[in-house]
């Protein structure tokens, strides 16, 4: 069978071809864009992202730096805080080591069935978080058949936050994965070094990069998440609340500067994030000349 | 490439593992909460369940989620090609911080969205009193969950056609800019028939999360039955009423959804790459 249609994840931003275009030598370039073209998406994005989210910031400051901090350093929204980063570094790594697994049986083994398993690995995109919350609790909630209730732990959200991070490192690992120069496996191999020595040594430092950018996507997914917890974690402050979760709570009972301080935390968490994959993918297009 | 290499040859019992761990791993994570949530959908009959879905509540729910996805799916197409276009074949300053811009929705958490949309478009928000005065009402309303919608579904269209432009390059836009056609005459006779699986590719996962959005639209919607609330919102309402048959059944129509989405995805996705 061919490759299997690796998609370069739907939501990785840091996908960059491989090669470029030649170019033929510039004798009067005509510019393909026009500074209207230029305008109207400026404005289109300034309108739905970017004044949006400085009314956040300027909302957080409303009260001044003060509130601010007591917004922010608020026992409970500190627990929140807590609770999410701790899980979704949890569930970052475990999707470092079971993505890696699974872009490898799908781009290096063969079975019946592959092409079918390699589309279910998008579900968790195409499947409304609602959804996958309550299809958690239909099977390991308090009806559960196989008689296991994890419903209102802090091993429900990281099973949720599993589920709707599961594509991240898969897609973004499968595509490097395909690439990858056989001919220096099979130089490893003739030199005697067994197969856990090829993967390590030859194999899996190729992957780093996409490793790295796909648990980056999956973490600031994690960190946000909303839809899939509410109804599997309970909210129970100083255990299962996150912080997405703390901050609807707070709108729900009029408390708007706090709401927008947190919200703020949240923000800069993934606008870090965001940057670090940028870098990173900039980083590996430039060792990979 | 050598296609015929096998490259690391692992032992039949090291495969056999790898590939057991990989399949039970989704099937315990995916497939069989998906199987199981399905077969309690459907035990009650499909009787029931049809019942289930086109009480008014549904069927109100159902035509906003469409007019959302909608509005959302078209502008987000029209404005995602031209951002794609501008991002990269435009030499301007400011290009990285709008690229920058263009991937947020992707990182910002859908609370974020929604608490946002308040305080812009709110009572209290900064176009509060002049939404106000002009009698319209956008929070708490269906414009809001538009908005929210497009906002969480921004990036698709743009991040699926930009690398396709960057790899048909522009040698043809510019041999038919010399041949005195106009820019209008270059985008749909050379630019769009290339980009068009990509754009169709984005369009599916544009839709998919417009449907499946459910943070941003719960914060803005305000939970009116019958006037703003969506499929999602829907499932949640009904889950918490404890009425699960008819959340199940719900949930069903929108796993269905998706279903129809994979296969899109995987129908599409070879197509696009050919290009």
């Amino acid at each position: 069978m061919s490759a299997p249609a690796a998609t370069s994840g739907p939501n990785d931003p840091t996908v960059r071809p491989r090669r470029r275009a030649k170019r033929a030598p510039a004798v009067r370039r005509v510019s393909a864009v026009g500074p209207l073209s230029i305008g109207i998406v400026t404005l289109w994005l300034s309108i739905i992202v970017l004044l949006p989210l400085a009314a956040v910031v300027v909302k957080s400051l409303d009260g001044g730096l003060d509130q601010f901090w007591n917004a922010i350093s608020n026992r409970q929204a500190v627990a929140a805080l807590r609770f999410t980063l701790i899980v979704s570094l949890v569930v970052t790594l475990i999707n470092a080591v079971a993505g890696v697994l699974i872009a490898w049986v799908l781009v290096r083994d063969e079975f019946p069935g592959k092409r079918f398993v390699n589309a279910l690995i998008d579900l968790p995109f195409a499947l409304p978080t609602i959804v996958a919350g309550i299809t958690l609790l239909a099977l390991y909630g308090k009806d559960s058949p196989v008689g296991i209730d994890v419903s209102f732990t802090q091993t429900a959200v990281a099973l949720a936050l599993l589920f709707v991070t599961l594509p991240f490192v898969v897609r973004s690992v499968q595509p490097v994965l395909i690439e990858v120069d056989k001919d220096m496996e099979e130089a490893a191999a003739s030199l005697g070094a067994s197969g856990p020595t090829i993967f390590r040594r030859i194999i899996l430092p190729n992957l780093v990069p996409a490793i790295l950018s796909g648990c980056g996507l999956a973490f600031a997914r994690a960190v946000g998440e909303f839809g899939s917890i509410i109804l599997i974690s309970g909210n129970i402050p100083f255990d299962t609340q996150v912080t997405s979760v703390y901050v609807f709570k707070q709108i729900e009972s009029d408390a708007p500067i706090s709401a927008a301080a947190v919200s703020v935390v949240l923000l800069f968490i993934s606008l870090v994030v965001l940057f670090l994959i940028r870098s990173l993918g900039r980083w590996g297009a430039r060792h990979e000349r | 490439m050598s296609a015929e290499r096998p490259g690391l040859r692992t032992s039949r019992p090291a495969r056999y593992t790898l590939r057991f761990l990989a399949l039970g791993y989704l099937a315990v994570l995916l497939l069989i909460p998906l199987g199981v949530i399905l077969y309690r959908t459907f035990e009650p009959g499909i009787g029931e369940v049809w019942a289930s879905i086109t009480t008014p509540a549904a069927q109100s729910a159902f035509q906003l989620t469409l007019l959302a996805a909608g509005i959302a799916v078209v502008l987000n197409t029209i404005f995602g090609v031209l951002t794609a276009l501008v991002l990269v074949r435009g030499r301007f300053p400011g290009r990285r911080f709008l690229d920058a811009l263009v991937d947020l929705p992707f990182a910002v958490s859908p609370i974020v969205v929604g608490i946002a949309l308040i305080l812009v478009y709110g009572q209290t928000g900064w176009f509060g009193d002049t939404l106000e005065n002009a009698g319209i009402q956008i929070i708490f309303s269906w414009p809001g969950i538009v908005l929210a919608t497009v906002f969480v579904s921004l990036p698709f269209v743009a991040r699926e056609v930009a690398p396709v432009l960057r790899e048909i390059g522009d040698d043809q836009e510019q041999a038919a800019a010399t041949l005195g056609a106009s820019r209008w005459q270059i985008f749909w006779r050379i630019t769009m028939p290339a980009i068009r699986w990509g754009v169709a590719y984005g369009v599916v996962l544009t839709t998919a999360r417009a449907i499946g959005e459910f943070g941003a639209v719960s914060v803005v919607s305000g939970h009116i039955q019958g006037e703003t609330q969506t499929l999602t919102l829907l499932v949640e309402q009904r889950f918490q009423n404890f009425d699960l048959a008819g959340a199940y059944a719900a949930s069903a129509v929108l796993a269905v959804i998706a279903l129809v989405t994979l296969l899109a995805m995987t129908l599409l996705n070879p197509r696009k790459d050919e290009t």
